[in-house]
C-alpha cells in the first residue's frame, strides 16, 4: 500500500480538522452575512407566491 | 353602493361559469371513462406524447431502438446466464415503451403556448410509479417480516427465500418508492422555485423510465439470485452502469433548468436535491467499481477486498441514508411544508447552515457501521465523532420544520396532510437522535446485529421518509391534476392514523426485541459462559416478530388506501373551477386568498 496508516492519521488530525473548521466558518459567515439577508428573505417568501407559471 | 353590486354581479357570473364548467367537466368525464384507464391516470387533459415535439419523439424512438439493441446483445451474449434473461427484460421494456410512443407518433404538433407553463407530465407519471412501487415494496416487507415469524411462508421456493426477498423489499421501498418520489417531486420543486420550465421534455422521461428500468432489473435479478452482496447496492455491474448514465442526465436536467431560472437565489430545497443527485452518483460509482467475470455473465467481483471493501460499502451505505433518504427528502420538506402551511420556513439561515453541516459531516460517519471489526480503531472513532456532531444539523432541520408550524397548530390539527409532514419532522428528529446515539461504540456493542438497528431504520423510513412523501403527495396531487381537494379527505385521515399506528407498533416491537436480543447475547453465568444460546434469543423474538409484521401490515393498508385515494382524485375528483383554464394551475390550498366577491 502506498499510503501508510500513520500518514492518513496525521492528515486527518491536521488538515482534516482545519478544513472542517474553515468550512464551518465559511458556511456560517455566508448564512449570517448582513447583505445576504434581503436575498434570503425574498427566497423564503417567494415560494409562497401563488402564480403557478414560469416567468417570461 | 356600486362596489357591492359589482361584487354581487361578479359572484353571480362566477356561479354561472362554474355551472357551465361543471357541465363541461361532467361531459369530459363521461368521455374519459370510455378511454383507457391507465392512460387516464397518466394524462391530464392532453395526451402526453402529443406534448412532445416531433424532434423529441424522433429522439425518443432512437433511444428506445438503441436500448432494444442493447437488450438483444445482452440476451445473445448472456445466453445460458441470468444476464440473458435481463437482456430480454431490457428488450421488452424498450419495445413496450416504443409501442406507446409510436401510438402517438403522428399526433399533431404541440401548442407552442405550452412553453409558457410548467412541464408536469413526468411528475404525474412519477407519482403513479411511486405508489405502485410503494405497494409492491411494502407488500414484500410484510411478507419477509412474516417469514421471520412463520418460516414456512417461503412455500419451498428458491425465489421466496429470505435472502432474495429481503433485497426485493429494501430496493422496492428505497429505490422504487423513495427514488420515484424524489424524481417526481424534484421536477416539480425545481420548476416552481426557479420559475422556469424544465430545460427540455425528453430527458425527464429518460430519467424517470431509465431509473425504473434499473429498479426492475434489480428486483427481478434478486428473484433469480443475482446479487453482488453489497447492502443497498445489490444490482450487478450492467445495471450499475445503466444507472450512472441515467443519473448524469438527471443532474444535467437540474443544472440546465437552474441556468434558466428567473429567481436570483437558488431556493434551499434545490441545494438538497442537488446534493442528493451529485453525491449519490459519486457513492454509486465508487462502491460499484467491479470487474465482471466476462461480458456474457452477470457475476462480477469488487475491486476492493477485505476491510477496504467493508469500509467502501459502509461509506456508501451510510451516505445512501444521508443523501438518498435524508438530503432529497429534506428538499421535499423545505418546499412542501412551508408551501402547504402557507408560512415561510422559520429560519432560512438555519436551513443553510444545516445544509452544509449535513453534507460535510455525513461523509465521514459510515465507519460507525464497523465498530469492533478489523477496521482501524481511529477510523471507527472518526465515524463515531462525526455521527455525534451530526445531531446538530439534523435537529436544526427538524426544529426548523416544527418552528415553521409554530402558530399554525390549528392547521396541523385540522389538516391530515400537514399532520403527515409534522409527524415526519418529529420522526426525523427521533431517528437522527437515535442514530447518533447508536453510533457510540459502547451503545453499538449492545445494538449492533440486533433488531434495534432494524427498528431505527424503520423509524426513519416509515416515520420520516414515507410520511413526508405522503404529505407532499396529498398536497401535490390536487394541485397537479387541478382538483379542489383529494377525492376523500376522510381517507387521508384514515391513512394518517394507520401509518402512524403501523410505524409506532413496528418501532416499539423492534426496540423491545433488539434490546432483549442484545442483552441475551451478552449475559454470562457466574461460571463465565453465555447464559443463553443463540436459539434461545431467536425463540424470545417470536412475539415481537408477529407484532412487527402486524405493524407493517397496518402501514401497507394505509399505503393501499392512499393509492386508491390518489387514483380516485385523478379519475373522479372535483375539478377546480377557475376563470381561465390556462391559469388553472393554482395550488389548491392557496386559492382562498383570491376568491372573488370577498
Amino acid at each position: 500500500m502506498g499510503i501508510e496508516h500513520d500518514t492518513l492519521v496525521a492528515i486527518s488530525k491536521s488538515w482534516g480538522l482545519f478544513y472542517l473548521i474553515a468550512l464551518a466558518i465559511a458556511a456560517t459567515a455566508y448564512a449570517l452575512w448582513p447583505s445576504n439577508a434581503k436575498r434570503f428573505e425574498h427566497a423564503k417568501n417567494s415560494i409562497l407566491d401563488d402564480d403557478d407559471k414560469p416567468l417570461k | 353602493m356600486p362596489q357591492r353590486a359589482d361584487a354581487a354581479a361578479l359572484s353571480y357570473r362566477d356561479c354561472v361559469s362554474a355551472k357551465i364548467k361543471c357541465l363541461r367537466y361532467y361531459r369530459q368525464q363521461k368521455k374519459r371513462v370510455s378511454r383507457d384507464r391507465v392512460s387516464l391516470l397518466f394524462m391530464g387533459d392532453n395526451d402526453m406524447i402529443s406534448q412532445l415535439t416531433s424532434t423529441e419523439r424522433q429522439y425518443a424512438l432512437v433511444i428506445l431502438v438503441l436500448m432494444s439493441l442493447c437488450g438483444l446483445v445482452m440476451a445473445a451474449g448472456g445466453r445460458g446466464d441470468p444476464l440473458g434473461v435481463h437482456g430480454f427484460v431490457v428488450l421488452a421494456f424498450s419495445v413496450g415503451l416504443a409501442f406507446v410512443l409510436i401510438s402517438g407518433f403522428y399526433a399533431p404538433q404541440p401548442d407552442p403556448e405550452q412553453q409558457t407553463q410548467y412541464y408536469d407530465d413526468p411528475t404525474k407519471v412519477g407519482i403513479a410509479l411511486t405508489m405502485a412501487w410503494a405497494v409492491f415494496g411494502m407488500f414484500f416487507g410484510v411478507w419477509v417480516a412474516s417469514l421471520l415469524a412463520w418460516p414456512d411462508l417461503t412455500f419451498d421456493q428458491a425465489w421466496s427465500s429470505f435472502g432474495r426477498m429481503r433485497p426485493v423489499h429494501t430496493t422496492g421501498v428505497i429505490f422504487g418508492f423513495g427514488g420515484n418520489a424524489l424524481i417526481a417531486t424534484s421536477f416539480h420543486v425545481l420548476q416552481r422555485t426557479s420559475r422556469a420550465r424544465l430545460s427540455d421534455q425528453l430527458s425527464p422521461w429518460f430519467v424517470l423510465f431509465g431509473f425504473n428500468l434499473f429498479c426492475v432489473l434489480a428486483v427481478s435479478g434478486y428473484f433469480m439470485g443475482i446479487t453482488q452482496s453489497k447492502e443497498y447496492a445489490e444490482p450487478e455491474w450492467y445495471a450499475d452502469i445503466w444507472l450512472v448514465i441515467v443519473w448524469i442526465v438527471y443532474f444535467a436536467i437540474y443544472l440546465r433548468t437552474l441556468a434558466r431560472r428567473k429567481e436570483p437565489h437558488i431556493y434551499v430545497a434545490n441545494w438538497y436535491y442537488m446534493a442528493f443527485i451529485l453525491v449519490v452518483a459519486v457513492l454509486h460509482i465508487v462502491n460499484n467499481l467491479a470487474v465482471p467475470i466476462s461480458f456474457g455473465s452477470a457475476k462480477s467481483y469488487s475491486l476492493f477486498s477485505g476491510v477496504q471493501d467493508a469500509m467502501t460499502q459502509w461509506w456508501y451505505g451510510h451516505n445512501a441514508v444521508a443523501f438518498f433518504l435524508t438530503a432529497g427528502f429534506l428538499g421535499m420538506m423545505y418546499y412542501y411544508l412551508p408551501k402547504h402551511a402557507g408560512r415561510p420556513i422559520y429560519s432560512y439561515r438555519l436551513s443553510i447552515i444545516s445544509f452544509w453541516g449535513i453534507t460535510f459531516f455525513y461523509m465521514w460517519a459510515g465507519s460507525h457501521h464497523l465498530h469492533y471489526t478489523a477496521l482501524p480503531q481511529w477510523v471507527q472513532t472518526l465515524g463515531m465523532s462525526f455521527s455525534a456532531m451530526l445531531l446538530v444539523p439534523s435537529w436544526a432541520s427538524a426544529g426548523n420544520a416544527l418552528a415553521t408550524l409554530n402558530g399554525a397548530w390549528h392547521k396541523v390539527r385540522d389538516d391530515a396532510t400537514l399532520r403527515f409532514m409534522m409527524v415526519a419532522a418529529v420522526f426525523y428528529g427521533i431517528a437522527t437522535f437515535e442514530g447518533s446515539f447508536m453510533a457510540m461504540r459502547p451503545v453499538n456493542a449492545l445494538s449492533h446485529y440486533t433488531d434495534w438497528t432494524v427498528g431505527h431504520v424503520h423509524a426513519g423510513t416509515l416515520g420520516w421518509n414515507s410520511m413526508i412523501v405522503f404529505g407532499a403527495f396529498y398536497a401535490l396531487v390536487p394541485w397537479l391534476w387541478k382538483r379542489e381537494s383529494m377525492y376523500s379527505p376522510k381517507l387521508v385521515e384514515v391513512h394518517f392514523w394507520l401509518a402512524l399506528a403501523g410505524a409506532v407498533v413496528y418501532v416499539f416491537a423492534m426496540w423491545n426485541s433488539g434490546i432483549i436480543q442484545g442483552l441475551m447475547w451478552r449475559t454470562y453465568t457466574e461460571n463465565g459462559v453465555l447464559a443463553y444460546s443463540f436459539l434461545d434469543s431467536v425463540e424470545a423474538m417470536h412475539p415481537y416478530y408477529i407484532a412487527r409484521a402486524f405493524g407493517g401490515l397496518l402501514f401497507l393498508t394505509g399505503t393501499i388506501i392512499c393509492s386508491y385515494n390518489i387514483w380516485m382524485t385523478v379519475r373522479a375528483g372535483k375539478a377546480l373551477a377557475t376563470d381561465n383554464d390556462a391559469e388553472g394551475d393554482i395550488p389548491v390550498f392557496a386559492r382562498n386568498a383570491v376568491q372573488a366577491g370577498e
